[in-house]
């Protein structure tokens, strides 16, 4: 077995461990604003905005030109292909905006789904050609982080054991070209809340797929320090019938993770996966609190659970602007909180933060 | 993929646990008395004695004889399957002095190598057929851990992937075998020092190594926080001209188990494969004040370099007995400040405590 076959310099280490850790210092988390065409489509149609690329735009220069004390809870940004080129109103763009406040800004890197065939209706992730090329183009372009999220379901045989392996490996190669290209790959193995399993299940799953996950990422060499993981919390289904505490939630996700994710990692930052707002700040919180053993840091990296009551705010008005800003500052600055342990529920959360933001089968 | 089939209950997982806390609480460590027939020749006839089963068993009453200060340094005992039945001059069970000093009896199971053809003269380890049934037996006879020893070696193409998946496939079964009968496995990979090559190529080995065995276990359903891990150090190959300071080679274990042991696994506890005893408890004391994270307890479970001067001192006199017994506790009481990072080293290079132990291609 040969080792002289290093896969990164010392210096391309330490530039990829200093710009992880960068994202996840101090209770910072991640703004996932990498929300494809279609994905956009489906937010705005709920807030009845026609979906342009205009429209989107105007709404990430809503939530980028916040003040600069996001940057106490915002650590990286993901955007999206088409929002790294664009720029606010005056001609600047948003990438030298949000590196002006001191944010590491990050780009979405696969390519959607496809489906594999001989299986219960279970995916992979396209995306592999031309990966590097394209990486090193958005690292001269401002880019620090690359985001790649694999999907695997609870169902009947699912996931099934293809599932885990192809996804796991995938996973592996996305991250592998990210580092050879300077941009510290997130690893997102997103297993869907779809179905009535209970938690139990659910962490079982969890501690297989990452499991998978980390044997992948060895073979494939892959520098553990220079790397984030973006799992979900493991949670019941979405229509199973029995309601978890957010303690419980967190004893569950906590031990699926130190089961799995070794101590070299820097940052797990959970994915929201449809929970309201609230439940998402609440359960970074009791998972911040939970007693087991935490070597990573345990953040955020939310969408939905970032935005969704931004989006209420602003319901494609200009004049609403200050008030969009406002919504989504209060929520990181929560979760900010939530992944210092240090939450406190005010209680007073608005009908946009307690909603449930789950969206059958969520696919781009 | 059902979870629907789980391997202990919550009680058998509580029971594992509790053992394996007790053997890696803070400062204690495991002393390896578990060499075989063939390995006790060896020893023996460095010094000079014959090897009969009556002077294995006096050789083994000098260590056990040891009064209550091991009580704070040792927390377990792997016994040979010969010596769980011995008793001592005055007609007690070994098992029963070790237990009534509060410290976890321990097993070895394994029955030794066996070739794996096609390959560069490497091994798996032999031991599975009626395990569980040993097992239950040893378990009503006072053990609640047991110890299976793998050996891979480095080389120029080894080890092979058959070699690293069959060894960490084999360590599995023999886990979950000891977990369904109530006995906390100790996991051991032991990658070989012999051999010219450098610390980096041991690391490397030593986290592909360590990446198998996780998966193979997670595969095997075990439950890590009920399981020991036993590694070698990350250390040069003997034939290395290099040489590398405690520090260098705390660095280089504790990264290659943070890259790869789950923080679930409660305590590493290192075998001393052949350093001398004074470097076994210079580097363990490394490694427990290496600054980066460490969730794991990292202790020590040591044949060779607990003994070395306790052998040499009694040299098969009963006369010896007590001076043999004094430098035993002498050293578990430095590996104990060791595990805890507050050993200050000898001063002086005692004879047999600087002397390497190094045995060529070391098996039992």
């Amino acid at each position: 077995m040969a080792y002289q076959f290093p896969a990164l310099t010392s210096e391309q280490k330490k530039e990829l461990s200093e710009i992880a850790q960068c994202i996840v210092a101090s209770g910072k988390g991640i703004l996932a604003a990498d929300e494809s065409v279609g994905t956009m489509g489906s937010r705005l149609q709920r807030i009845k905005v026609e979906n342009t690329e205009e429209n989107r735009r105007q709404f990430r220069e809503i939530l980028f030109t916040v003040d600069d004390s996001i940057s106490q809870s915002i650590g990286g940004v993901i955007l999206f292909h088409e929002t790294l080129y664009q720029k606010d109103s005056q001609g600047r763009l948003f990438r030298d905006i949000l590196k002006e406040k001191g944010i590491v800004v990050g780009i979405k890197l696969d390519q959607g789904g496809a489906p594999l065939a001989g299986t219960n209706k279970e995916t992979t992730i396209q995306g592999l050609d031309g990966l590097s090329e394209r990486c090193a183009r958005y690292k001269k372009d401002g880019a620090n982080f690359g985001k790649w999220r694999a999907v695997l379901k609870i169902d009947n045989q699912c996931p099934s054991h293809l599932a885990i392996q192809e996804n796991a490996n995938t996973l592996a190669r996305y991250a592998s070209i990210c580092q050879q290209n300077g941009l510290v790959p997130i690893v997102e193995p997103e297993v869907i809340a779809d179905g009535d399993h209970d938690m139990e299940h659910c962490q079982y799953v969890t501690e297989k797929v990452l499991a998978a996950v980390y044997k992948a990422l060895n073979d494939h060499h892959v520098y553990l320090e220079g790397t984030l993981l973006k799992p979900n919390m493991v949670t019941a289904g979405h229509a199973s019938t029995k309601k978890y505490t957010p303690e419980q939630v967190a004893m569950a996700t906590v031990t699926a993770l130190y089961r799995t994710v070794p101590a070299a990692v820097p940052g797990i930052c959970f994915l929201s996966g449809g929970m309201s707002e609230e439940d998402a700040t609440l359960n970074l919180n009791a998972i911040n609190l939970c007693p087991l053993p935490k070597p990573w840091k345990l953040s955020f990296s939310y969408g939905r659970a970032l935005q969704a009551s931004a989006l209420a705010a602003w319901s494609g008005k200009a004049a609403n602007k200050k008030a969009t800003q406002e919504a989504f500052m209060k929520r990181a600055l929560a979760n900010c909180q939530a992944a210092k342990g240090q939450y406190v529920h005010t209680g007073s959360s608005g009908a946009a933060s307690t909603q449930s933001l789950f969206t059958a089968c969520y696919t781009y | 993929m059902p979870h629907s089939y789980p391997a202990l209950s919550a009680e058998q997982k509580k029971e594992l646990s509790d053992i394996a806390l007790r053997i890696v609480a803070p400062g204690k460590g495991i002393l390896a008395a578990d060499e075989s027939v063939g390995s006790m020749a060896k020893r023996l006839s460095q010094i000079g004695v014959e090897n009969t089963e009556e002077n294995r068993r006096l050789y083994r009453q000098v260590l056990f004889s040891a009064d209550d200060r091991v009580k704070k340094c040792i927390g377990g005992v792997i016994f040979f399957h010969e010596t769980l039945y011995q008793k001592d001059d005055n007609g007690v069970l070994f098992v029963r002095t070790i237990q009534d000093k509060g410290i976890v009896v321990g097993i070895k199971v394994d029955k030794g190598v066996v070739p794996l053809a096609g390959t560069d003269g490497e091994t798996t380890t032999q031991g599975l057929d009626g395990l569980s049934e040993r097992c239950a037996q040893y378990k009503k006879d006072g053990a609640d851990f047991a110890k299976w020893r793998c050996v891979l070696k480095i080389s120029e193409r080894t080890p092979s992937a058959l070699a690293v998946l069959e060894n960490a496939n084999v360590l599995a079964r023999y886990a979950s075998i000891c977990q369904q009968n109530g006995i906390v496995p100790i996991v051991e990979p032991e990658i070989l020092p012999d051999g010219d090559h450098d610390l980096k190529r041991c690391q490397y080995v030593t986290e592909k190594v360590l990446a198998a065995v996780y998966k193979a276990l997670s595969d095997h359903h075990v439950y890590l926080e009920g399981t020991l891990l036993k590694p070698n150090m990350v250390t040069p190959g003997h034939a290395c001209p290099i040489k590398y300071s405690p520090e260098e080679i705390a660095m280089a274990t504790v990264t290659a188990l943070r890259r790869t042991v789950p923080p679930a696994v409660p305590g590493v506890t290192f075998l001393s494969g052949g350093q001398s005893e004074e470097e076994a408890s210079l580097n363990l004391n490394a490694i427990n004040q290496c600054p980066l994270p460490r969730p794991w307890a990292l202790t020590f479970s040591y044949g060779r370099a607990l003994q070395a001067s306790a052998l040499n001192t009694w040299r098969g006199q009963r006369d010896n007995a007590g001076a043999a017994t004094e430098e035993f506790i002498k050293r578990a009481e430095v590996n104990g400040l060791a595990a805890q990072g507050k050993y200050e080293g000898s001063g002086e290079d005692g004879g047999a405590a600087a002397q390497s132990l190094y045995i060529a291609n070391h098996a039992y």
